[in-house]
């Protein structure tokens, strides 16, 4: 018999370590990715024919920077989520699916800050 | 743990091919191609921060055949979860979970994925024209 309650239970640590975070971040970055990648496609369609100076001039734009940071760090955040629930369905091994996580969440991290980062080098850029 | 002796849930194979399970498995998988597709998105930003060179060099892979391939499956990929992710949140407001709706806004996501990817083709060729 548990002692905890019902909420207690929700919010915290059974089984799998966690309660319904996981799922409302899941959904709170889908629901911020149908604008950004929206805008995104659009832009793109756009840009098709775009020459270079006419791309780096786009992202010069203060609200582009703004936007094209926030697509790649809530599309990382939304992928890591949803490929951490494909490891956890289909690695059954406890080590290799806690190590294959860890692992996911440092290149989904590591893309971020990297796409991030460049695109504020362009922004600020001369 | 002992895993023996426990009942099973009914594998895959005894069940009949229906399109709910085909949309939730095909979601799985263009959200997983998208993942992928996050890396030419990151590569295409490093190009144009690195220079004029690493663009053009970005631009030719993206525009020659196996670029153009991959770019299609990717913003085909993208409108389909975006219309079966709309329809996930649509359930997840507890709405739409009749065997009837089930199939309508099924077939719904198939449908205006492939219009929206065709008149995303249809946009990329002739603003501007050529590839």
């Amino acid at each position: 018999m548990s002692f905890r309650s019902p909420l207690g239970q929700a919010r915290g640590l059974g089984s799998a370590r966690e309660g319904t975070a996981h799922w409302v971040a899941q959904r709170v970055s889908a629901i911020a990715l149908i604008p950004l990648t929206l805008w995104f496609v659009i832009s793109m369609l756009m840009l098709v024919h775009a020459d270079y100076v006419t791309v780096v001039n786009w992202m010069h734009t203060t609200w582009v920077a703004v936007l094209l940071v926030l697509l790649v760090g809530t599309v990382y955040y939304h992928a890591y989520l949803g490929l951490q629930v494909v490891i956890e369905d289909y690695v059954h091994d406890a080590w290799l699916k806690m190590s294959s996580i860890i692992l996911l969440r440092f290149i989904c991290i590591l893309l971020a800050a990297a796409g991030i980062f460049v695109v504020l080098r362009v922004a600020f850029g001369g | 743990m002992a895993t023996d002796n426990r009942p099973l849930s009914p594998h895959l194979g005894i069940y009949r091919w229906q399109i709910t399970m085909s949309m939730s498995i095909v979601h799985r998988a263009t959200g997983i191609w998208l993942s992928l597709g996050t890396l030419a998105l990151v590569y295409w930003l490093i190009a144009a921060a690195v220079g004029p060179d690493a663009y053009a060099a970005a631009q030719a892979l993206f525009g020659g055949w196996i670029g153009q391939i991959l770019l299609w499956t990717w913003v085909f990929c993208l409108f389909f979860h975006l219309c079966n992710g709309i329809r996930h949140l649509f359930w997840d407001s507890g709405r739409g979970f009749a065997i009837k709706t089930f199939y309508i806004t099924g077939y719904t996501v198939w449908v205006i994925a492939l219009l929206l990817t065709v008149a995303a083709i249809v946009l990329a060729y002739t603003l501007g024209g050529g590839a």
